[in-house]
């Protein structure tokens, strides 16, 4: 953990071909292009795991050009972790993808470590024809560890229109009540699957629980959020799995 | 400075506009287990005032600030997934708008009104309920803030019998967040409606998504 | 793109007698009373004896079910667009009479769903003798008691008792078993409401909601001359 906070951004864009015209790996951020699943370019972020530290500002942008399918996933789970700096680290994830493209983006959680502060930030631009399924997972400290403070926004825009615009503010630096009955209850883990399918406009989605801790809600646009909260990670890996597998099969 | 007696007809939990028959979440918390007590009942509402008290607060205020009402009403959408709340946000806007017409008739409300017959969202009705009632934003982001939390603490004290005096020492305590909220909450709208925030409650979402679903209840939400 | 909501015409904010269309909106009937005495099986009947010749829709106000809307569904008295259940809040009185917008809602919702209404039954949910509805949101009230509730409920009075357009002692063929004097409550009712109207029924004889079906087919006629 010893090391001064740095600035890093990593750099991703598909085409319709199939190729990847642009692949930056940046600092801590390295990604690599792996074997493919089906249809898919398929891109790894792999060692991720010593970062963000505190002062750290790590980026990720991607795009998904007219008719690209992409898939974004991550070796390891991200740990966000404490650093020398007092500023929280950030971390900003942004995509667009264009008309017809397809961008599967499901990488492994982020971990909250005891004393890191950390501000993660994603922005999406859909084109109206677009689809994209991305999932999110924040998990609440290491094994029976507190956590540290995790702010997580995540803003969809679709045509230019707002279709999900979410934040998630949790640890000892988050505003009083995270932990109580209105917000986490003593959950330790939450997750969120988006799914944005332009069919949905025709067959929407009917709203549908996921036992008790999960729910499949349809989104005023034509899209599908899929929310967790549950004691562990695993648990909510499960209800996301579940969904996915339902929802936006491979 | 606008008319606090203005303000205070519109915060009034007697003003008819159909919160009463809602718990803001709180029925599901106690059923749950999550709220039994006074404490519980305490951090319910910190949680509530500080995720979507702040999100509604800073839409109210943007509303009452004049922002264009239906780029407001889409962002409300954005930020509620649930498709219960959602409903239960309309809805309450319909019957909100009802009383507020009645009450400070208004050619603003009457657009609103036209635009959104089956009701806008609760919080952009309010804050252009707040225009015609001669108050400002701050005052619609108080409204708010008071009713995010004021709801559940009536709702808890049907459900659980709590003692009243308990549940407003409650209300009490929150005081000084309830203004950090509403100032927070009018500062952003100020900047413009990308700035407004997006605080939400993971429980609340999932929870009014399985109140919906029970076959008996005592309130609406 | 919204997929939640549609958007047709823009209701009407007060009791007004006519729709925002300009034509004349359904007389509003409430039924009232306490927990018990028959409101629901009342409702139920006059939906019965009425549905042939008028064009009507139900609203009910359950405590924390829908248990009377679908024991009208149940029993099919009208199909189930024309009836809407409203949810109180633990404060039935609450969304009668203080808080009337959710009723007024569910009101200006049948009319708008299944076009114009003769008459629309607004049934309360059971709560005690001092319920009564405003009168933003109905045109008059009937209020239900039952003679095993007590034959001295007419002489206590209170507000249904003695200001409901309409009060009905139901269960009069019970009257034998529990003890109750009908002649007895039907002098103190007569004390209580002076020239307002007092129906005694049994709805388990044949025609037994006729009293009280002809009241409301008299008021009809009065809210359409």
């Amino acid at each position: 953990m010893d090391r001064v906070s740095l600035r890093a951004t990593a750099r991703i864009v598909a085409d319709a071909d199939g190729g990847l015209p642009l692949l930056v790996s940046d600092g801590p951020l390295a990604l690599r292009r792996t074997r493919a699943s089906g249809p898919y370019t398929r891109v790894t972020v792999v060692g991720a795991m010593s970062a963000p530290l505190g002062g750290d500002r790590l980026a990720v942008e991607t795009e998904v050009r007219d008719g690209a399918r992409l898939l974004v996933d991550s070796a390891a789970a991200t740990l966000a972790l404490p650093g020398r700096s007092a500023e929280p680290a950030a971390y900003d994830v942004r995509i667009t993808v264009g008309e017809a493209g397809v961008l599967r983006w499901l990488p492994e959680q982020l971990v909250s470590v005891q004393g890191s502060d950390l501000r993660m930030r994603t922005v999406v631009e859909l084109a109206p024809t677009a689809r994209l399924v991305l999932r999110e997972e924040q998990i609440l400290g290491r094994h029976g560890e507190p956590p540290g403070t995790l702010v997580t926004r995540l803003t969809v825009r679709r045509a230019g229109c707002p279709l999900l615009d979410q934040e998630l503010a949790f640890g000892p630096g988050a505003p009083g009540g995270w932990d109580g009955g209105a917000v986490l209850g003593g959950h330790r883990a939450t997750g969120q699957l988006l799914v944005v399918e332009p069919g949905f406009a025709e067959k929407p989605v009917e709203p549908r629980l996921l036992g008790e801790n999960g729910a499949v809600s349809p989104l005023a646009g034509p899209a599908a959020l899929v929310s967790a909260v549950a004691p562990d990670a695993l648990a909510v890996r499960r209800l996301l799995d579940t969904a996915l597998a339902e929802l936006a099969p491979l | 400075m606008t008319s606090r007696s203005a303000l205070l007809v519109l915060a009034d939990g007697r003003f008819p506009a159909g919160g009463h028959a809602h718990s803001g979440g709180a029925e599901a918390a106690v059923r749950a287990g999550r709220v039994k007590d006074a404490a519980g009942l305490e951090s319910f509402c910190r949680g509530r005032l500080h995720t979507t008290g702040l999100t509604s607060a800073a839409l109210a205020a943007a509303a009452a600030y004049g922002l264009d009402p239906a780029a407001l009403d889409a962002a409300a959408d954005a930020r509620t997934p649930s498709p219960a709340l959602r409903a239960v946000a309309r809805r309450l806007g319909r019957q909100l708008m009802r009383a507020a017409r009645a009450t400070w008739p208004s050619a603003r409300l009457d657009a609103l009104a036209a635009m959104y017959p089956r009701g806008a969202h609760q919080p952009v009705v309010l804050g252009t309920t707040a225009l015609a009632a001669g108050l400002d934003a701050e005052d619609a982001a108080y409204c708010v803030a008071y009713e995010t939390v004021g709801g559940p603490a009536t709702a808890v004290v049907r459900l659980l019998g709590l003692d009243p005096y308990q549940a407003t020492a409650v209300l009490a305590r929150l005081v000084p967040e309830m203004d950090q909220v509403a100032e927070r909450a009018a500062a952003a709208a100020r900047q413009g409606i990308d700035a407004l925030p997006a605080a939400s409650a993971p429980l609340l979402d999932l929870t009014a998504e399985q109140h919906a679903a029970w076959p008996v209840r005592l309130f609406a939400s | 793109m919204h997929l939640d909501h549609g958007h047709t015409s823009h209701g009407a904010i007060s009791a007004d007698a006519r729709r925002p269309d300009g034509t004349r909106r359904a007389l509003r009937i409430g039924l009232g009373g306490p927990v018990g005495s028959g409101k629901t099986a009342t409702v139920a009947a006059l939906c019965r004896v009425l549905r042939d010749t008028l064009s009507l829709a139900v609203v009910t106000n359950d405590i924390y079910t829908r248990e009377d809307a679908e024991f009208l569904l149940r029993n099919a008295v009208l199909p189930p667009e024309r009836i809407q259940a409203v949810e109180t809040g633990a404060c039935p009185h609450t969304a009668i009479r203080d808080d009337i917008s959710a009723n007024l809602e569910a009101v200006e919702d049948l009319e708008d769903t299944v076009g114009p209404l003769d008459l629309i039954l607004v049934e309360s949910g059971g709560d005690n003798l001092t319920a009564t509805f405003s009168k933003g949101l109905v045109d008059a009230q009937i209020f239900v008691i039952d003679v095993a509730g007590g034959d001295d409920i007419p002489r206590k009075g209170g507000p249904g008792v003695t200001t409901a357009d309409l009060l009905v002692i139901n269960k009069t063929d019970l009257a034998p078993h529990v003890g109750s004097d009908l002649a007895r409550m039907a002098r103190d009712a007569g004390e209580q409401r002076g020239e307002l109207p007092v129906a005694f029924t049994s709805l388990r004889a044949e025609d037994g909601i006729a009293p009280v079906a002809d009241w409301v087919r008299a008021q009809l006629g009065a809210w359409t001359a």
